[in-house]
């Protein structure tokens, strides 16, 4: 244990311990240049694996999942709406992290990555209401129920909404991410406790929502695809934050030198 | 000399209550009207919903809630402004002392002058909109420790746009989500009582949000000031 409290007392300070080697990946990772070469490198393998997990889920889930007894086809919609929905939440995780490791550590490329976090789980947050309420109304007779489930979703939206807002509420770079992160912080707090929120409120009002935790009750033929979607949207998730964040890092880079360069020796060769 | 230490320890704290409280008692004209809007608003209920009793009752908890819960809203904007504006605000960020247990001191003092106030009129407006009379003592009691919640979560919304120039409109939509659970519970909290089951465990969660506030909220909102503030 004492090496680890020697490497915490070493953040804590403030000293970057250069001479050890095992650390030396995370003071890389927080330069935007390094980051921005070595995601080159990632993204054609991850483009192309997200690509072929989405394809197999989704011609696996459409067109060979039996049809299901009650619902008939319109089931089939969970292969878009389980996704979605999964990674909208982790998505706010994953944004209100780096934002911790931007004020902890402050990092400047982690600030970057929960800007690029933002619009990205909004929209799969869209998604999954959307898809939410097409399904609606052929199971359940309506497009929009004021389920827990469905109403923590729209807050989740709200959530999102309010740190990109804060987000262009600012000129100054910094002050923006840093505002930015303590709400995205603040924001984690109250994802459990809405997720809570369904065992009490409008009790009456659950309509079964497939979650995963129910997985064993639906049929294996119906689940395995549906469990290839979230990989393939986990794939997904990653190929468009790296891009939103490369986007953002060239803008906010765009005064360094080595950023010029990858310009003009663009638009010259 | 016990005393002077202990004095010195909480200076923070009940120096910033005191003062916040004196200026609003110098300016009572303002602190009154977050309880006029919440009583005019719910006059408007009965004028654009219904005036039957029976229908009313069932609305009348969840209407009472919204109402506090956006009376809350509109004075939680001038939380800072007025010391960001004047300057006070920077010479408590560059005092040594803690800067959470300042900030707890004003937030205390915005409970005092608008959530307790609230608080208390609520039963009022329940004989108005005909809360069965089982609904009151829930009713006062998860006002009065979730306006606490909304005070001390709407500060650190007040933090992050101190600085702007329209934010008032900003730091509603920032801090809404965040006072959804608050409302869940605290209208969970009288409906129970009126269907006659049994009200405190939702009573008992608005209190471990009000604990689990007065913990994180004021750390919050000093990174917010220290981050907004001197922007």
């Amino acid at each position: 244990m004492s090496w680890l409290s020697d490497k915490f007392s070493n953040i804590l300070s403030g000293e970057s311990s250069k001479e050890s080697p095992s650390w030396q990946w995370f003071y890389r990772l927080g330069s935007p240049r390094w980051f921005y070469q070595r995601s080159g490198q990632w993204l054609p393998w991850l483009s192309l694996a997200a690509l072929l997990v989405l394809a197999i889920g989704l011609v696996w889930g459409l067109a060979f999942a039996p049809e299901d007894a009650k619902q008939g086809n319109s089931f089939r919609i969970i292969y878009i709406h389980v996704p979605a929905a999964f990674l909208a939440q982790s998505g706010y995780f994953i944004m209100a992290i780096a934002g911790a490791i931007g004020l902890i550590w402050k990092m400047k490329i982690s600030y970057m990555v929960m800007k690029a976090a933002a619009p990205i789980g909004a929209v799969l947050t869209f998604i999954a209401l959307f898809t939410g309420a097409v399904w609606g109304k052929p199971t359940w007779g309506a497009y929009w129920v004021w389920d827990a489930r469905i109403t923590s979703m729209l807050i989740l939206l709200f959530l999102y909404a309010g740190v990109m807002a804060l987000q262009y509420a600012y000129h100054s770079v910094d002050a923006a991410s840093k505002a930015s992160a303590i709400l995205a912080l603040v924001g984690t707090v109250n994802i459990p406790i809405i997720n809570k929120s369904v065992d009490w409120w409008y009790t009456l009002h659950q309509p079964a929502t497939i979650k995963l935790t129910s997985a064993p009750s639906m049929h294996m033929d119906m689940f395995m695809p549906l469990l290839v979607m979230i990989v393939g949207f986990y794939l997904f998730y990653a190929v468009a934050l790296i891009l939103h964040t490369r986007n953002e890092i060239l803008r906010r880079e765009r005064k360094t030198s080595w950023v010029r360069e990858l310009v003009t020796a663009k638009a010259g060769g | 000399m016990a005393s002077q230490a202990a004095r010195k320890m909480d200076s923070g704290f009940a120096a910033w209550l005191r003062r916040d409280l004196l200026l609003a008692y110098r300016r009572s004209g303002e602190v009154a009207s977050p309880v006029i809007f919440f009583i005019m608003v719910s006059t408007l209920i009965p004028l654009g919903l219904t005036p039957e009793a029976a229908q009313l009752e069932k609305v009348a908890a969840g209407m009472i809630w919204v109402m506090a819960l956006l009376a809350t809203l509109l004075s939680m904007d001038g939380l800072f402004t007025s010391d960001y504006q004047d300057g006070s605000l920077e010479q408590m960020l560059i005092t040594p002392q803690l800067l959470p247990l300042p900030l707890l001191g004003k937030i205390a003092a915005h409970w005092l002058t608008t959530g307790l106030p609230l608080t208390l009129v609520s039963p009022l407006l329940g004989l108005m909109m005909s809360l069965p009379s089982v609904g009151y003592l829930p009713l006062v009691c998860s006002l009065a420790l979730g306006t606490a919640c909304l005070s001390l979560v709407g500060a650190v919304g007040a933090a992050l746009t101190v600085s702007l120039r329209k934010g008032g409109l900003l730091l509603s939509l920032l801090v809404m989500p965040l006072y959804m659970p608050v409302i869940i519970f605290g209208t969970a909290t009288v409906s129970y009582a009126v269907d006659g089951l049994n009200w405190l465990p939702p009573l008992a969660i608005l209190g471990a949000m009000f604990a689990a506030s007065v913990a994180l909220c004021p750390l919050a909102a000093a990174g917010a000031l220290r981050v907004t503030a001197s922007n």
